[in-house]
């Protein structure tokens, strides 16, 4: 027993590492205008959203990979991918036909997609490598007015709704991943709640990464119209691999008019091992637009996989009182890489927005919160509250904190907290001289720290990212 | 029953304890008292496994089984509490989820049966009454924001829901008022009985009017060097430690 060197070194274990066996087509490797025409064409896509992916695809030519954030990895050889994988199978009409094999690996996963058996009140549309292979509650759904069913299949059946929203919020030249993942994502979920409607059970999608050496470009788009109001969870796993693995997904919110959305996250993608072997890349594009009056977009992830973590959901506040929140938590442990944090863009008059970050960092992990707060000219009254904490749990560690403050407008109201501690070893053996074990002890203070970020998560899911945050640190202290 | 037999113990090169005797029968309440320096909070942290001690010679038996060999939670497991000088922040940690967790923790461990929120909020509740204290103590994280009274009171909270069989006082009424004084008193002496035996170390004796001890002991300069009555007690509030580490 030695409390006083706390340091982070055994492994995690990691228990959603499985692979499936199963036929999958594959397109040949590397990316070309070629591989963009097939995979619309797979799609059986209108020549709009070809020629929409092909602009993105010219724009992504000529693009550079970021290298502002703080995170490390060799060179990516984009030629060298693959840009779709799917379940060789037809694509299933209703659940009956789902693949057995696939529908066994969701519910290892705590996802049974049987609807009986299904989480109560929670709708379920499953992505497995490029394809959506499953949604839950579709009829119970449709009832209420609600479309949720994969973007692919939006494309096909309510053009006029993707046409008039797509890359409205995140544009395809906004940045080197966005402009990839518009030239070749190839599935994602796509959610419509219409005027006035109060979306009758959360909706959630499940990511799963399951071929080899396949990138994954998921593409969600969320239209909360007037008055309407929606909670929308992911989830998100793959196996464990040797090699990294890329994720470059998109996601666009829409809120009108008094519209409110819910947006959570428990990103568990495989963090790769002990010594910094494998992991998912995960280089994400999230983005809300609250554009019309007193709208309201929110937040909530909980971060614990991925070698490296690269994403900034964010909140474009243009509606007159309209309301952006973020509450985070991103823990790296072992040789995880985390560049974490949001944008609160300001526009609208009386605007306000909210950013609660928690940074937790175990083993040889970099954790950065890097956070953007811009108030416009016009937005007169606008509000800002953002409070950034980091815990440190071993010496070997770093957490990093960049904050960005723009105003132009004097009335504004911006605040800043940021605080930084570690786990100290009288907090350990207070709570082990009550009885609790080490790991019990550490788990409940990192659970204590998140506290504010967690009761924001649905309550299902708040226990689980409980559980979670105390899986990830196993170990992590000896 | 607790054994203390010929402890030695240091904190990197300096030696703290030079050789400690001493025995608690169940059943009683014997108080420490020393000068600053003496290795008071050393001997109550080397008692419950605080890391960073290293004892050099001796054993301390707790009912029979060598404690030195145990983590400090499996101390706590074996019935030992050590109250805090000074109770440690947890913050964001709800001080009911906290006292439960622990509570359950034990009984898991002794075999018993765990207590589910409901039995558990009975119980706590009961406990908070019989201590005079506010039911939002419950609710409030783990002495986040409280005051040195309330700190201290939180103490004999836990204490007196865990159950201890040996309770050690490591200067639990430093700084304290003379109401709070007697909070702590009440929490100890509520539990008196044949399976309960506590050490409280204390610099100042007016602790001991309202805990009456059975037995005083002076540390000084690492060893016990006098023991006697509760009388003892006063006559050192008289005439002070001066002199006694010689003896």
């Amino acid at each position: 027993m030695s409390v006083s060197t706390v340091e982070a070194l055994a492994e995690q274990k990691y228990k959603y590492g499985f692979t499936t066996e199963i036929a999958m087509e594959e397109f040949p490797r590397g990316l070309s205008e070629e591989i963009v025409r097939l995979i619309s064409a797979r799609k059986g896509e209108p020549d709009w959203m070809l020629e929409w992916r092909l602009k993105a695809y010219a724009l992504w030519r000529k693009m550079e990979e970021p290298d502002w954030a703080r995170i490390k990895h060799p060179p990516i050889d984009y030629d060298d991918l693959y840009y779709y994988a799917a379940p060789a199978a037809p694509a299933p009409k209703s659940l009956d036909e789902v693949d057995p094999e696939l529908l066994k690996t969701y519910e290892k996963l705590g996802i049974p997609l049987n609807e009986r058996a299904a989480l109560a009140g929670v709708a379920v549309d499953a992505v497995f490598d490029s394809v959506s292979v499953a949604t839950t509650f579709r009829e119970t759904l449709s009832k209420a007015g609600v479309i949720f069913c994969p973007i692919s299949e939006a494309v096909r059946e309510h053009p006029e709704l993707v046409r008039q929203y797509l890359g409205t919020v995140v544009p395809a030249a906004d940045n080197f991943f966005a402009a990839l993942n518009s030239a070749v994502f190839s599935d994602g979920s796509f959610v419509y709640i219409p005027k006035g409607v109060r979306c009758p059970m959360e909706l959630s999608t499940y990511f799963r990464i399951n071929a080899r050496n396949t990138g994954q470009f998921e593409r969600t788009l969320i239209i909360a119209d007037d008055e309407a109001t929606v909670s929308y969870l992911e989830g998100c796993t793959a196996p464990m691999r040797d090699e990294n693995q890329l994720h470059a997904a998109v996601v666009e919110l829409v809120a009108l008019e008094g519209a409110k959305i819910k947006y959570s996250t428990v990103q568990n993608w495989y963090p790769g091992d002990e010594q910094g072997r494998g992991g998912i890349y995960n280089f994400v594009t999230k983005r809300g637009a609250c554009r019309g009056r007193n709208s309201k977009i929110s937040w909530t992830q909980v971060e614990t996989g991925s070698a490296i973590t690269w994403k900034y959901p964010s909140c474009i506040l243009q509606g007159e009182g309209s309301v952006g929140e973020f509450y985070s938590v991103a823990l790296t442990n072992n040789f995880q890489q985390a560049d974490t944090g949001t944008k609160m863009i300001h526009l609208g008059r009386n605007t306000t927005s909210t950013i609660i970050s928690k940074g937790i960092s175990a083993g040889h992990s970099n954790n950065t919160y890097r956070g953007l707060v811009k108030i416009m000219a016009g937005a007169q009254g606008a509000r800002n509250f953002t409070q950034c904490d980091s815990l440190l749990i071993g010496d070997q560690c770093g957490a990093h904190t960049v904050p960005y403050i723009e105003s132009r407008n004097a009335s504004a109201k911006v605040e800043h907290e940021a605080t930084t501690s570690k786990i100290a070893e009288d907090q350990l053996f207070y709570c082990r001289s009550r009885g609790l074990s080490q790991e019990d002890a550490v788990g409940l203070i990192v659970n204590g720290f998140c506290k504010d970020v967690l009761k924001e998560l649905p309550m299902e899911f708040a226990v689980e990212a409980q559980k979670l945050l105390s899986v990830s640190l196993e170990g992590s202290v000896g | 029953m607790l054994e203390i037999k010929n402890l030695h113990a240091r904190i990197g090169e300096k030696e703290i304890l030079k050789g400690v005797n001493l025995s608690i029968p169940d059943g009683q309440i014997h108080a420490i008292m020393g000068p600053n320096g003496a290795g008071k909070s050393t001997l109550s942290y080397v008692l419950s496994g605080r890391d960073g001690y290293e004892v050099t010679e001796g054993e301390v038996l707790y009912n029979g089984a060598n404690i030195l060999e145990m983590a400090p939670e499996d101390r706590a497991i074996a019935g030992i509490f050590l109250a805090f000088q000074y109770p440690v922040e947890l913050p964001g940690v709800g001080n009911a989820n906290f006292l439960r967790t622990a509570l359950n923790a034990i009984r898991r461990k002794r075999g018993q049966e765990e207590l589910d929120a409901v039995a558990f909020l009975k119980l706590a509740r009961a406990v908070v009454k019989s201590l005079h204290m506010k039911e939002d103590f419950l609710k409030r994280n783990v002495n986040v924001g409280f005051s040195g009274g309330e700190k201290k009171r939180n103490e004999m909270l836990q204490m007196t829901l865990l159950q201890p069989g040996l309770a050690i006082l490591d200067e639990t009424d430093s700084g304290l008022d003379i109401d709070a004084l007697k909070i702590v008193a009440d929490g100890v002496n509520a539990l008196r009985s044949e399976k309960f035996s506590a050490l409280v170390i204390t610099h100042y004796q007016r602790l001991l009017d309202h805990i009456i001890p059975d037995m005083v002991h002076v540390l000084a300069g690492g060893r016990i060097v006098r023991s006697g009555s509760a009388a003892l007690a006063l006559e050192l509030e008289e005439h002070g430690y001066a002199g006694l580490e010689a003896a």
